[in-house]
């Protein structure tokens, strides 16, 4: 049943990049490329991954779907003459894309090249997250604190304020 | 399945490199960098379902994840820097501005 169910976010998730990459409005984009985030999380719950599903719904369709809207009413929108052009301009940029896409498709699902993808071993024979994160890999904790701390550094020394 | 998982993750290799090569906007580059880490997120997803270790990609998946956000949250500070000193977000205009 979860193997027929799959296809349909897995389907979601193309047509919502698409989307993403095709639209004009960039608040559009920005949430469709939320939906298509939601979409993978149901993808990631259906393969048995929980816990990466959650981070993906609150971090990649919340917390960059916040970011991205901030930057774009901080930064200035285009006037309506550079607008005019830009859809022109997007048309004939974009619209081999669903192309490409459709004979990727069918190259993958049709034609196969040398693709023999198995399920080795059983989902079962692995110990759980929570282990893996703290007592099999802490390194990536620390990695991830100090990534963290250099980024909140970063975005200080971007926005300080010059003294004149 | 796997087939069917794989041809999406090359989908979105696809759309996410088609658009990084032809957008000129400084947003819409980092649009496409977050599509392309999707695809990533799912093949590392799709690699642990192959290899019966689920619990290893999730950690991995968790740390990319983390990366991301950090990685935007400095460029999202960067593109405000470059619009108020330049008034654009069109990649051409900011390198052809002469000071």
């Amino acid at each position: 049943m979860t193997n027929i169910l799959i296809y349909i976010p897995l389907s979601l998730l193309v047509l919502f990049a698409l989307f993403t990459v095709m639209i004009r409005n960039l608040l559009k984009a920005v949430i469709s490329l939320a939906a298509a985030s939601a979409s993978l999380t149901i993808i990631m719950f259906m393969l048995n991954a929980p816990l990466a599903a959650v981070f993906e719904l609150s971090v990649c369709a919340g917390l960059i779907t916040v970011i991205f809207i901030s930057v774009i009413s901080l930064t200035k929108p285009l006037t309506p003459e550079e607008e005019i052009l830009e859809v022109r301009k997007r048309i004939n940029r974009y619209i081999y894309l669903p192309v490409i896409v459709i004979i990727v498709a069918l190259l993958f699902l049709f034609i196969k090249p040398g693709l023999n993808f198995s399920i080795n071993s059983s989902p079962t024979n692995d110990i759980n997250v929570q282990d893996v994160i703290w007592n099999k890999r802490p390194l990536d904790i620390l990695g991830q604190i100090i990534i963290i701390l250099a980024g909140v550094l970063g975005v200080v020394i971007l926005f300080k304020e010059s003294k004149k | 399945m796997l087939v069917t998982c794989f041809t999406v993750v090359v989908l979105l290799y696809v759309i996410g490199f088609y658009y990084l090569v032809t957008t000129r906007n400084l947003i819409r580059i980092l649009i496409a960098l977050e599509v392309l880490t999707k695809g990533v997120t799912l093949t590392l997803i799709l690699a642990g379902k192959m290899t019966g270790q689920i619990a290893t990609t999730q950690s991995m998946v968790i740390t990319l994840i983390i990366i991301e956000v950090v990685i935007l949250a400095v460029a999202a500070g960067i593109i405000i820097g470059v619009v108020r000193h330049t008034g654009s977000l069109d990649v051409r205009k900011i390198f052809n501005k002469k000071e």
